[in-house]
């Protein structure tokens, strides 16, 4: 059996309590490890992404118990793209995180870091939704020591918000899970996807309740309005590096809802038909807008990127809500356009925290480097926003044609177009007051020169919008995979049966024990 | 017994999401504990009650589902050491600005520096 796809979970797993052991008291050492392990994740799920590009899925069962018994890892393509985004975008984060100096601005930046990369990587390989959950708390419990790194009291009460609200989406993902247990008597995801369509349409209660309650916690988690408002403040409030990451947690919502609502229950199956086809979009739709206002309210930067992220997840959001092929084609494009922006967009604006008094979208005196770092700025909110000629634009065009031939047409190309003119003027005027009007702004006699941000940071930020670049220049290459990874969830037959006839652990015994008898 | 269990995680939500909603970071921690209780005794009757029934395959013709009695441990222990964690953080919150609500400061007017929007 193929042990390989098990790294992404191990890897972070062993590398973080040897960051812990053998170099706690000293930040180089911990800051080299981490880079080694997150080059080596990239290395393997590089390698993962490659392995299942030709359409294999790749099983690996945990002690070889076979499924539905076992816990399952599956690798298909859209785990593997997802994981190898993740291992990406950490590794620039991290980079920003040593160039700026925040990992060394509280203890044990570089073991979280590592346990928090564990629990993204094991939710998205997983194909058990307890083992799901299991990965969840994994991935909020490092984020949870992330969120208050470095600590301050409004840093510390925004993190009793956070964590009071996720242990809340955790109750309800236990709920949840409790329903569908009771309902199927299994948690393998391949297994409820046989058994949810054997369900007698007169008995459909329990099922519909759980799986609109599962809805609900993947929403949460997707940050999708009116369920958003643990987000703003945060993110906001996160420190910049871990903000950035965080911009893959939302997508972990996403993608949860990519799969359970296209593999358990699928658009076109009766007893969940109007649940979640019918109140997904409109909620999309109501996010967009939500994150466009937003942008153009704030007061201060950082709140501005945040209600960006919500605005871009109700994006990738609506063409999901649709369920089709090429919307899911169009939604996975976004989804990899959103991440890469949202996290410039966090660091961008760290870099301009670290030389000015406060994020307050006031006029000040003009920010140490302040050149580069809007022109950075720039590209990124051409990105985020929408215009031509970044990938935003792409992602926006390919989401509005795959909803060119739905009933909500009109309404979604009105409030996507609109919505998308706001959020332009915002990240405008947020532009402008901080770099163009900060130079009719006289320097105060006493205030010394602040140094610039670091040359690593700037190659951190640097590297992700040259992956916005890439991802807008292959954007042919990548739709198309998007379009494979798209049809291969819509003929899942492959997936159950790898998962499901894979024979493991005493199988064979007790076929050849009922042979016997 | 059925009608015991029910009303029992009936009440414990009840309670849990009224004291969830207060604005003080007590009651909330408290709630979400009540919130957990119910939650685990859930998962636990989501394999069905039986009474006096092993939990695994024997020669007696009833026994209980292991499965959700595996399931509730592993919930216990997360919800647990959240629970520990999210109070650390609520006490550390507290003690740094000797204010223990749970929403952010109103903003005191458009000329302050730290305003919430």
């Amino acid at each position: 059996m193929m042990h390989w796809i098990i790294l992404p979970v191990v890897l972070p797993a062993m590398f973080a309590p040897f960051i812990i052991l053998a170099a706690r008291h000293h930040i180089s050492i911990q800051r080299v490890i981490s880079v080694v392990a997150v080059l080596a994740l990239i290395a393997v799920a590089a390698g993962l992404a490659w392995q299942s590009s030709d359409g294999t899925v790749t099983l690996y069962q945990l002690s070889d118990w076979a499924a539905p018994f076992g816990i399952v890892l599956v690798g298909d393509r859209l785990s593997t793209m997802m994981i190898l985004l993740t291992a990406v975008l950490a590794l620039f984060v991290l980079l920003y995180a040593i160039g700026s100096g925040w990992d060394g601005r509280g203890r044990h930046f570089h073991a979280l870091y590592q346990f928090q990369l564990m629990g993204i990587m094991g939710a998205f390989l997983t194909g058990d939704l307890f083992n799901l959950f299991v990965f969840f708390e994994v991935l909020l419990i490092a984020s949870y020591g992330l969120m208050i790194h470095s600590g301050g009291n409004d840093r510390l009460r925004a993190g009793v918000q956070y964590v009071g609200f996720n242990l809340l989406g955790s109750t309800l993902f236990l709920f949840a899970l409790g329903s569908i247990y009771a309902e199927t008597g299994t948690l393998n995801m391949a297994d409820l996807a046989n058994r949810v369509a054997l369900i007698d349409a007169s008995e459909t209660v329990g099922i519909r309740v759980a799986a609109v309650l599962l809805l609900l916690v993947f929403a949460i988690k997707a940050a999708l309005v009116p369920l958003h408002f643990w987000l703003p403040s945060s993110y906001a409030e996160a420190p910049a590096p871990v903000a950035a990451l965080f911009a893959i947690m939302t997508k972990v919502g996403a993608y949860a809802i990519i799969r359970v609502y296209t593999l358990i229950f699928p658009p076109d199956l009766e007893i969940t038909s109007g649940l979640h086809g019918d109140w997904l979009l409109p909620a999309a739709l109501v996010s967009v807008t939500f994150g466009a206002i937003g942008v153009l309210g704030a007061r201060k930067l950082d709140r501005l990127v945040a209600f960006s992220v919500i605005g871009s997840m109700g994006m990738v959001m609506v063409p999901i809500a649709l369920f089709t092929q090429t919307s899911i084609t169009a939604a996975l494009y976004y989804i990899v356009h959103s991440t890469f922006a949202a996290g410039a967009l966090f660091l961008i604006a760290d870099m301009v925290r670290s030389g000015r008094d406060g994020l307050a979208l006031k006029p000040k005196p003009p920010v140490a480097g302040a050149a580069l770092t809007a022109g950075l700025f720039f590209t990124a909110a051409i990105a985020m926003t929408g215009l031509p000629p970044l990938s935003g634009f792409l992602g926006k065009l390919l989401v509005l044609d795959a909803v060119f031939d739905s009933t909500a047409m009109a309404w979604t190309f009105a409030i996507v177009l609109a919505s998308s003119l706001i959020g332009v003027v915002g990240f405008a005027r947020a532009g402008s007051v901080v770099f163009w009007k900060a130079h009719s702004m006289p320097l105060a006699e006493d205030a010394e020169p602040q140094a610039p941000p670091s040359a690593l940071s700037y190659v951190a930020v640097g590297g992700i919008v040259f992956m916005l670049v890439l991802h807008t220049v292959f954007a042919g290459p990548i739709t198309r995979y998007t379009s494979a990874i798209a049809e291969q969830l819509f003929a899942p037959d492959a997936y159950m049966e790898m998962v499901l006839e894979t024979p493991g652990k005493l199988s064979g015994a007790s076929k050849s024990d009922k042979e016997a008898h | 017994m059925e009608l015991l269990v029910a009303s029992a995680i009936g009440i414990l939500t009840a309670g849990g999401i009224y004291l969830t909603l207060r604005l003080r970071t007590f009651p909330v921690i408290l709630g979400i504990s009540l919130l957990t209780y119910a939650v685990n005794v859930f998962l636990f009757a989501s394999g069905r009650l039986t009474v006096g029934a092993p939990p695994i395959l024997t020669d007696a013709t009833t026994y209980t589902d292991p499965l959700p009695q595996a399931l509730v441990l592993t919930a216990i222990v997360i919800s647990f050491g959240m629970t520990a964690v999210v109070l650390m953080i609520a006490l550390g919150s507290f003690l740094g600005s000797n204010d223990d609500s749970v929403n952010d400061p109103i903003p005191l007017g458009d000329d302050s520096e730290e305003d919430a929007t």
